[in-house]
């Protein structure tokens, strides 16, 4: 399966070109950017058991990174892409720190107050755009191609989001992986056998903020746009859908969100499908949802899996 | 061994632990009973360092432990058991007690080697199953275990981490007789290499087992002595064991 999945993102790119279908290359990369935003959100989300409704505010941080150094006239990804990943880790260390003394629904809340004031210090920011964000002149150099070119720039981020689930399914199966999935089935009992918990989570919450970042520094590029609405809560609820449609805690769960909720958007909101309507997309989008945490709460991912956890 | 000077909580106006001296001495089973409400259970909180204490010190093997946070008393060699079963659910067995071993072998701050090559700590944990009796359960996860079994495992978990010194909230707690024979066993057999203190209401496990015994009673602990000494004691007797003893 995975094989499969493998080769069709693979020949996507020719696929489309030889339909001459170009737009839908930008479209699938996209998807792809996202599928890494939600995975990230799945790490703390899925297997920490830390429902973060403040995910927006690390992948605006990353893209307003790569927005703003690329404004200053830094356009060198070797530059720019890590210093998002470092912006954003290290905003969640510190919105992690803070928000990790707390549980439940005050976790929640204080998470999505967090991204909600990233949102606002953005908005404010008029040097930087304000209200109507910030063009980049183009995406970023470095790599010796030019990554104007749909191709290379879908490789560059397939290769990137591959990279990226490696290194989680390698984190997850190791001893640091095992302790954040037990301290989500219970964290009382974690700390009597004698592991400090708050590091670990906090850690978790840091790695998963900086994956965010990596995949906002894409975005950025994506779009050569930043804008305060990357930061929005609607943005951090997007990605949570994403993650609850694949499945919540599924290895695979982020990506396949992603690929559901923006491919349904893409259906819904084109007008042959709906026609006047297709302005309403989100409620056919809506329907599904809940038919899908209705009949299958695994998620996507979780239905299709041959074994249950 | 452990020694408890005046240690003391309260939550709001509530008294629940009133300046408990308490002294266990290496390798004994020491129990500690009273009536519900007493304040046993939140008096093993504040040992394990699982809730602060307000007042009082706490000294374990010549550490200070007053202050010191709850996983720095395991790797000081205190670890504790629940009264309600608390274990990883989802988890086999065998993952279970697998993870208490990491956690006092070697950091978890590591990415990228899956645990699953560790055979080392699998081997352990084997072997702690093997010392709870759950050797033919190894691959059943937490929440397909009867009972007892569950009870089992919340002891192994905590031996898992190689205590000196055990914290066994009631063990036998929702057992049958059966069952609690078999704990009585396994209580007897890990007292060879672990010291034991033991909150249990089931008083012929109590006097089958303990070396000495502690009675709590409104928070305070009201005498502390062997099993002889406490079942002819006037003033346990009137407070606590009453009928159950005059027989």
């Amino acid at each position: 399966m995975k094989k499969i999945v493998l080769v069709v993102l693979l020949i996507f790119p020719l696929a489309m070109h030889a339909l001459d279908q170009n737009f839908y290359i930008a479209f699938a990369t996209r998807v792809l950017i996202y599928a890494m935003a939600a995975a990230s959100l799945n790490l703390v989300l899925g297997y920490g058991g830390m429902v973060s409704f403040g995910h927006a505010a690390f992948f605006g941080a990353g893209a307003y990174t790569v927005g703003i150094l690329s404004f200053e006239g830094v356009r060198n990804l070797w530059i720019t892409w890590p210093a998002a990943v470092a912006v954003a880790a290290l905003a969640a260390l510190v919105i992690g720190a803070i928000s990790l003394r707390t549980r439940g629904v005050y976790f929640i809340m204080i998470t999505l107050a967090f991204a909600q004031m990233m949102y606002y210090v953005f908005v404010s920011m008029k040097s930087y755009g304000g209200d109507d964000g910030l063009s980049l002149p183009g995406r970023s150099s470095g790599l010796g191609i030019d990554l104007r070119n749909e191709y290379a720039w879908y490789y560059l981020v397939l290769f990137l989001l591959i990279a990226v689930l490696y290194l989680l399914r390698r984190l997850l199966a190791s001893r640091f992986g095992r302790v954040i999935e037990a301290i989500r089935e219970n964290e009382a009992r974690a700390t009597a056998i004698g592991y400090p918990v708050y590091r670990y989570q906090l850690l978790c919450f840091v790695i998963s903020g900086a994956i965010a970042g990596l995949a906002g520094a894409l975005i950025a590029n994506q779009t050569s746009y930043v804008g305060p609405a990357l930061l929005h809560w609607i943005q951090s609820g997007t990605l949570m859908i994403m993650v609850i449609l694949g499945g919540v805690g599924r290895f695979w769960g982020g990506p396949v969100g992603a690929v559901v909720l923006l491919t349904l958007e893409e259906i819904f909101s084109g007008s042959p499908l709906l026609g006047p309507y297709s302005l309403h997309w989100q409620l056919p989008v809506g329907v599904i949802l809940l038919a899908v945490v209705l009949y299958a709460p695994r998620g996507i991912a979780g239905a299709f899996a041959k074994k249950g956890r | 061994m452990l020694s408890l000077k005046k240690v003391g909580k309260r939550f709001g106006g509530v008294v629940a632990v009133d300046g408990v001296d308490l002294d266990v001495a290496q390798g004994e089973v020491h129990a500690l009973i009273g009536p519900n409400g007493a304040g046993k259970t939140t008096l093993i909180g504040l040992i394990a360092g699982t809730m602060p204490s307000d007042q009082g010190e706490i000294v374990f093997r010549n550490d200070y432990l007053t202050h010191a946070k709850p996983h720095a008393r395991v790797a000081a060699g205190l670890a504790r058991s629940y009264q309600v079963t608390s274990i990883f659910r989802r988890f086999s067995v065998l993952d279970n007690l697998a993870l208490a071993v990491q956690a006092r072998s070697g950091s978890s701050f590591s990415f990228w080697k899956p645990v699953a090559q560790e055979s080392a700590l699998f081997d352990e944990a084997r072997a702690i199953a093997a010392e709870v009796d759950l050797t033919a359960r190894l691959s059943a996860p937490g929440n397909e275990l009867s009972h007892g079994e569950q009870r089992a495992l919340e002891v192994g978990l905590a031996l898992a981490t190689r205590p000196k010194l055990v914290l066994l909230d009631e063990p036998m707690a929702g057992m049958g007789p059966e069952e609690s024979q078999r704990m009585i066993a396994l209580i007897k057999r890990i007292r060879a290499q672990v010291t034991v203190l033991l909150v249990e209401h089931d008083m012929d496990a109590v006097f089958r087992l303990a070396d000495r015994i502690s009675v709590m009673l409104n928070g305070r602990l009201i005498a502390t002595g062997a099993p002889i000494e406490i079942r002819n004691n006037p003033e346990v007797k009137k407070a606590y064991l009453g009928d159950e003893l005059a027989a």
